[in-house]
């Protein structure tokens, strides 16, 4: 399944005669094409006419994408109403009035009639209420956060989980982990066929951007935070997925090949990923996320079922502080004075974090914990990976007291509250 | 465990040493040519001693006119710049397919995509409006001079020193791989530790403070010094958007340098606004961006939207239709020019109903935007077009802009911008809008006011080679991308794998060069008409049957403008004392009160350069030096007392009546 198609990443309809396409379009959608008086004018839009068929935004595979292309198509039209008159308008005006012209009426001081006003002023914001209208609704209907409300027009929705797929933007390359299936990828995505697919995003280093255009929109990955994307695939392909989110050197190599296959497709790419062998684990992962451009599609066996809150949380490297956890303790007000002194010099400054020229040296927030599980924790680590403290007067790091509610309980779970690692795993990290 | 390394500085130098040349045979190319070039500029200058000339007649000047066309000289020479920028990308996209890695490595292309940006609009776009307005609005307005004529020439060298940081980085050391926004991390310190992004921070803030005093300055110019009888709703359009402009950019302008201020604490001294961790939030920064940048679209449209009113009101011989609904349109567009930030990024990750908030907010936009083209073209409607090429860019722009304008709504439609964005649709618009509406407007503005401000008119034949060249390359350049947008292609990519798209870019890149020959022609046009300049000459002052009162002086105007100001009694001022025969006051001429030129405009704006220079490359003492300077040179201005002086009557009075012969031999 890895080596399927050679290159070729738009719709394999796409190699069907324009003909063939037309009918096929026109069969696959039949029932939809009664609901949108707009449908069949799909093919009359000039932009279309132009693009040709390659035009992989208009004539996309997947539900969302074609339901966004819709909106693209039925907003172009609402507004060539009025383009079209007033580009008309200008090229006639400019012939008829034009000063060798001494037949064309010459009135030099008409310069305001309040129904012509109030006409020019009225007939854009109609449109204007119109589309607005058609964007409340579609923003809504379209939000990627929204889990999917049908497969296709042609098909409900069953009662059938969306596919988890964990997507870390890295630095030059996609990282996808399938949470259930406990395998991940490099440089390349595989997801079954008129399956709901959940992606939740985010990335290590930059902003990024995650887009398979025949899918559905675009989202931002962005470091610290995650963002969520719903989409699903209505044919079988394969198809180009990319960062279109600009993020240093290597941005121009950050493509992957997108699978859309069979439901026997998809368990055999699982398997082949699961035989590979490698595990991914937060070690392998610190080794993985270092700079590297053009990377070929790799597969993992075992992941760390943490792993990905851990990125979120950008607390994969041993010691360090969650986000969440911090935030929470800051929410709380924070460590008091202790807490300023609760840093340690980074575990790996790398990319990233060199020193300001007038600042002070890069530095990490310390995990809380006992001293028991810090010495467990040191020890388990990789020698060469150890945090050093920067400063070892006791009560300084470790054994820090959490800070207390005001009836003594502690309220702040030493957990995510960011984002919940997938049951089974560990709910503290 | 590894140390974090140190940036390794000298005391001397900071971290200048000799690999900040960079090692790139096209930038030494480059290098060697610019070097030759200016070398022979300077031999120019010496030979025909003409250094004192330029120092005394322009660059200390307060005279807004010559300030005004200096702002346009600066624009067309950093204009060449970003056009190379330009065609050497369109080269690049051709090239790069089939495993070619085309011919620019990844850290040349991707300053060369950011220079683009940064220098079309604050170099070139930016210096161009203002030297518009500089020039115009005082003439329209019946003043003398603007409100501030010394901090004006400030502002153009603080312009000038921007500029000057921006080349500079081209030859010495780097310029910023991020964009031309510089979002963060990409642009803090830990992904960007060398000097592109500080070039691009000082060199903005240099800029930024001549953009906000001469926002500051004409602002106060329009309300202050207008005319007797020249009351708001009798200002001439131009004017008017000028005023929305200058608001737009003293309340907007703050905002890019306190955002620059937060990234530079971040880089230099280890502060957390938009870092990753320890409490940091790059959306901060991507929303303050844009908090200037939106209204920075608009500073850059509206004021060529008054100079497309001016042109169609004088070409079709008729007043401006709906003048009442044209200023509150500017107005509507103003205010709501700062609701709108948020769709440059729906795909950000926003709720449904924030996306749909300033989707909508965008398209209302798109209300008053449609009423000023329909104003235009019901102007046109009963009149007598004459067809100069002031009124060709002007048909060419609203024949452009409403494609623009509409793929700019498609854009704002939330689910139609995510499969959208950062796409080349999108690159495609803004070109369409940038290009097709400020661009065209500003040719139509410089072959407008040429003559009023030089006496001659330009060559028509080589503008209509350049018009037509500019006008089919626009398209032959731009349509493809937004085909190649629906394509599902992205922007700021170096190599592409799919053969397909290869045509395309090749079409672009053919494209780009038709506009390369436009944009010769304009050259050859200024040559051309400099050459010929006696058979081009004007003596009426009044070569278009103007209608404000820029037309109603000589040109070049005398250094006073008008010997008596004007007093309005409507709109159209000009266009009204022709009608009914009013005549310039002749006699009674008395002493006029001008401001005297200053060369401390140059030598702070140079100060701060050389800060802004020190500042990129952490050589501290001399950033420390140059910031002592700037406070000394600035006191010690306080008490130049020397500062204005009388144009005395029989001066004027010989300059009016040479005037007077002037139009008798032109028959007025």
């Amino acid at each position: 399944m890895f080596d399927m198609g050679h290159g070729i990443y738009l719709n394999v309809n796409l190699k069907a005669s324009p003909s063939e396409q037309l009918r096929k379009s026109r069969g696959q959608r039949g029932h939809h094409h009664m609901k949108h008086p707009f449908k069949h004018l799909l093919w009359l839009a000039p932009i279309m006419l132009l693009a040709g068929c390659e035009a992989v935004v208009l004539r996309p595979s997947g539900d969302i994408a074609a339901r966004q292309a819709n909106l693209l198509v039925q907003s172009t039209l609402l507004m060539l109403i009025i383009i079209i008159p007033v580009m008309a308008l200008t090229v006639w005006f400019a012939w008829r009035y034009r000063a060798t012209n001494k037949q064309a009426s010459y009135d030099p001081d008409w310069d305001h009639s309040t129904k012509l006003e109030l006409v020019i002023w009225a007939i854009p914001l109609l449109i204007i209420v119109c589309l607005g209208a058609l964007t409340w609704v579609g923003t809504h209907l379209l939000d990627p956060y929204r889990p999917l409300d049908r497969i296709s027009a042609e098909k409900p929705i069953e009662d059938e989980q969306p596919l988890q797929v964990q997507v870390v933007a890295m630095d030059w390359k996609w990282l996808f982990i399938y949470p259930e299936q406990g395998i991940a990828s490099v440089n390349e995505l595989a997801v079954p066929v008129d399956r709901p697919v959940e992606f939740t995003l985010t990335s290590t280093s930059v902003m990024n951007a995650f887009y398979i255009p025949a899918m559905a929109g675009m989202i931002y990955a962005m470091p610290g935070m995650q963002t969520t994307l719903n989409g699903v695939f209505n044919h079988p392909g394969e198809y180009q997925g990319l960062a279109s989110h600009y993020s240093g050197h290597g941005f121009s190599g950050m493509r992957f090949k997108a699978h859309a296959l069979d439901g026997a497709g998809f368990d055999t790419w699982v398997a082949e990923a699961a035989d590979s062998g490698e595990a991914l684990d937060r070690a392998r992962y610190l080794e993985l996320e270092k700079p590297s451009e053009n990377v070929a599609p790799q597969a993992f066996a075992q992941v760390d079922p943490q792993l990905f809150s851990r990125v979120v949380n950008m607390c994969v490297e041993e010691g360090r502080m969650c986000m969440a956890e911090m935030m929470a303790y800051d929410a709380q007000g924070g460590l008091g004075l202790p807490g300023i002194a609760n840093v340690a010099a980074l575990t790996d400054p790398g990319r990233g974090t060199p020193r300001p020229i007038l600042g002070l040296p890069p530095f990490q927030v310390t995990g809380i914990c006992t001293v028991e599980e810090l010495n467990e924790m040191l020890a388990s680590a990789d020698q060469a990976e150890r945090p050093a403290r920067r400063d070892l007067t006791p009560m300084r790091g470790q054994g820090l007291e959490a800070p207390q509610g005001i009836l003594g309980r502690n309220l702040i779970p030493n957990r995510l509250t960011q984002s919940t690692p997938p049951s089974g795993a560990d709910q503290n990290l | 465990m590894a140390v974090p390394s140190d940036i390794q500085t000298t005391f001397l130098l900071g971290r200048l040493d000799w690999n900040a040349i960079p090692q790139d045979p096209i930038v030494w190319a480059t290098g060697v040519v610019v070097a030759i070039g200016g070398a022979g500029l300077l031999w120019m200058l010496h030979k025909y001693r003409l250094w004192s000339y330029l120092w005394h007649e322009w660059f200390t000047t307060v005279d807004h006119k010559k300030i005004g066309i200096m702002y346009v000289v600066l624009a067309l020479v950093m204009f060449v710049r970003g056009f190379a920028d330009a065609i050497m990308m369109r080269l690049q996209q051709a090239i790069a397919f089939g495993g070619s890695e085309g011919y620019l490595n990844s850290h040349h292309y991707d300053q060369i995509f950011s220079a683009h940006g940064v220098i079309m609009i604050f170099f070139v776009a930016m210096p161009f409006v203002t030297g518009l307005m500089n020039y115009v609005v005082p003439l329209q307005i019946g003043a003398r001079d603007v409100s501030f004529p010394f901090l004006n020439n400030l502002s153009f060298w603080m312009t000038v020193g921007g500029a000057v940081l921006v080349m500079m980085s081209l030859f010495v050391g780097e310029f910023a791989q991020t964009g031309w926004l510089a979002f963060p991390p990409l642009s803090g310190i830990g992904y960007s530790p060398y000097v592109g992004v500080d070039y691009y921070i000082w060199g903005l803030q240099v800029a930024g403070v001549g953009t906000t005093l001469s926002g500051i300055n004409l602002l106060v110019t329009i309300i202050k010094m207008r005319a007797p009888g020249m009351t708001m709703m009798r200002m001439p359009i131009f004017t008017w958007t000028s005023l929305c402009t200058n608001i737009l950019i003293v309340a907007s302008f703050p905002v890019l340098t306190a955002t620059l201020v937060l990234l530079t604490l971040d880089r230099y001294v280890g502060t957390n606004f938009f870092t990753n961790d320890l409490g940091g939030n790059a959306m901060m920064y991507v929303n303050l961006i844009w908090i200037w940048g939106h209204p920075e679209v608009y500073i850059l449209i509206l004021p060529l939207f008054g100079v497309y009113s001016e042109v169609v009101a004088t070409f079709t011989g008729k007043r401006l239709f709906g003048y009442t609904s044209m200023v509150y349109a500017t107005v509507c567009i103003t205010i709501l020019s700062y609701l709108v930030w948020l769709h440059h990024f729906f795909t950000m990750g926003s709720g449904a109903s924030v996306n749909s908030f300033f989707g909508i907010t965008t398209m209302i936009i798109s209300v008053p935007t449609g009423a000023k083209i329909f104003n235009w073209l019901f102007t046109m409607y009963r009149s007598r077009i004459r067809f100069e090429l002031p009124m060709m860019w002007t048909i060419a722009f609203m024949l452009t802009f409403v494609i623009g304008g509409m793929t700019g709504v498609l854009l704002a439609v939330p689910p139609a911008d995510f499969v959208l964005h950062n796409s080349l649709f999108l690159v495609a618009h803004f070109h369409n809008v940038i290009i097709g509406g400020v661009l065209f407007g500003l040719f139509a503005a410089v072959y407008y006011w040429w003559p009023k401000a030089f006496g001659f008119r330009l060559d028509p034949w080589w503008g209509k080679v350049s018009f037509w060249f500019w006008v089919v390359g626009f398209w032959t350049a731009f349509a493809p991308l937004y085909i190649l947008g629906l394509m599902g292609v992205t922007r700021r990519v170096r190599v592409f794998d799919d053969p397909s798209l290869q045509i395309w870019f090749v079409i672009a890149a053919f494209g780009a060069v038709l506009i390369a020959i436009g944009i010769a022609a304009m050259f050859i046009q200024f040559g051309v008409s400099i050459a010929r300049r006696d058979q081009l000459r004007d003596e009426t002052g009044d070569p278009w049957d103007g209608r404000t009162l820029e037309w109603a002086t000589s040109s070049p105007p005398p250094a006073y403008n008008f010997a008596f100001t004007p007093v309005s009694h409507g709109l159209d001022t000009w266009w009204d004392m022709k009608r009914y025969g009013q005549t310039r006051p002749r006699a009674a001429y008395v002493p006029i009160h001008m401001p005297r030129n200053t060369g401390t405009g140059v030598i702070i704006a140079g100060l701060s350069t050389i800060c802004g220079f020190a500042l990129v490359w952490y050589i501290w003492w001399l950033a420390a030096l140059a910031f002592a300077g700037i406070v000394v040179a600035s006191i010690l201005h306080t008490f130049n007392y020397a500062r204005d002086y009388h144009i005395p009557a029989e001066e004027v009075r010989a300059t009016e009546d040479a005037r007077d012969r002037q139009l008798a031999s032109a028959g007025v």
